[in-house]
């Protein structure tokens, strides 16, 4: 019964997410309320440039983060299911292993951890000000978004063959038909949809 | 540096002992602090930052992209024309580019991080990129369940193979590398002149 009620209330909760957001204290919501980048975008990313000469030198290795999230997927699979999910397409072409790319989205959390905590911006929130602002402070629906978000993001980056970063980045840098096709493709999806929760 | 590398084959580089293979990983770590650290200093982990890009309303997340791939293209060329480094390049297959990407982005509205940010912002304390990453983690699943059959049908649309930008125009690389730098850094500085951040 308590389950039931609590199905109910999320569901009603998403059904809900426009009237959500009509109701909210400002209609159209100004990101530059909010605290920015504490460093120069130039800086940083002429840093990252410089540090993809670096991988592509040292690890012959493109800087890439979302075959990370496959790898585990990959990993919880063969711990539940290993037959089956060695029989699977993606993981004949790209069997699970630790590698490169694997302990470098590990250590892109430490390195986050660690600008933050000398930036003085360690945040320790469960919900972006920005997102409460918007849609009120139920951590369920900002689950549920962000679960769904996830997903289709993982799915369209597998197909696409890359993400932000290995696209975005690593690909549109060495003049790849695929990553600019793809990198603009990510933001006319995510402008649209953006201004679907943010501005309507 | 290279030359040692080529001589492994690929097979026993995966099912090399952890030893052989720990030099690599290590580089992985320092790499890959040295990225947390500049994405976080960008504010690029930030959630108001990123929904702000698709929102139009800032621009760090252009700025910090346009400027690694102006000086990012400009070494990785060179040292490549040097035969320092191997060009990564991935197929173009225009269906699966432009599905996965049109997704892809509709995922990163929703959850308002990115595969790479959303490490940061866990790192940074942001706790809502939990559930973000245990999405990525199941839309892994989900695309390796129907792998078998996107391989067959979307991944057929359109395959060009491997295309880079001035093979396509039919122009030397290394001339347009230059115009490219030249127009992208234009338009960084139209960036930086209309929009504060």
């Amino acid at each position: 019964m308590r389950m039931l009620r609590k199905d109910s209330g999320l569901i009603s909760a998403l059904a809900l997410l426009p009237l959500h957001a009509a109701v909210a204290a400002e209609p159209g919501v100004n990101a530059l309320n909010y605290p920015g980048p504490t460093w120069s975008p130039y800086v940083v990313g002429a840093g990252i440039g410089v540090l993809s000469w670096l991988t592509f030198y040292f690890s012959n290795s493109p800087i890439g983060a979302s075959s990370f999230y496959a790898q585990v997927s990959g990993f919880i699979g063969k711990l539940f299911a290993k037959r089956h999910t060695n029989s699977l397409t993606y993981f004949k072409d790209n069997p699970p292993s630790v590698n490169w790319e694997l302990v470098f989205v590990v250590a892109i959390i430490i390195g986050g951890a660690i600008g933050a905590l000398t930036g003085g911006e360690f945040t320790n929130e469960w919900l972006p000000p920005m997102w409460t602002a918007r849609f009120g402070d139920s951590l369920t629906l900002r689950a549920v978004v962000a679960i769904a978000g996830g997903i289709l993001m993982a799915f369209g980056a597998r197909l696409a063959g890359g993400c932000t970063s290995g696209h975005g980045i690593s690909g549109t840098l060495q003049l790849n038909l695929a990553s600019w096709i793809s990198v603009i493709c990510f933001f006319v999806g995510g402008i649209a949809v953006a201004m679907l929760l943010f501005k309507l | 540096m290279i030359d040692q590398r080529k001589a492994v084959p690929q097979s026993a580089e995966k099912s090399a002992p952890l030893v052989a293979v720990a030099p690599k990983l290590l580089a992985g770590v320092v790499f890959g602090l040295a990225f947390g650290f500049l994405l976080q200093k960008g504010g690029v982990g930030k959630f108001n930052v990123l929904i702000g890009q698709l929102l139009l309303q800032d621009f760090t997340v252009a700025k910090v992209m346009l400027t690694a791939i102006v000086v990012g293209m400009v070494g990785i060329f060179t040292l490549h024309h040097f035969a320092k480094v191997k060009l990564h390049i991935k197929p173009t297959r225009l269906g699966a580019n432009i599905i996965g990407g049109l997704l892809f982005g509709a995922g990163f509205a929703l959850m308002g991080y990115c595969p790479g940010t959303a490490a940061v912002a866990l790192g940074q304390g942001s706790w809502d990129a939990l559930f973000g990453m245990a999405g990525l983690v199941a839309g892994s699943w989900i695309f390796a369940e129907l792998s078998g059959w996107t391989k067959r049908t979307i991944e057929n649309w359109g395959d060009l193979g491997k295309v880079l930008l001035p093979d396509l125009l039919h122009i030397p690389r290394g001339v347009f590398v230059v115009i490219f730098a030249v127009l992208l850094t234009a338009g960084l500085l139209v960036l930086h002149q209309y929009f504060p951040r």
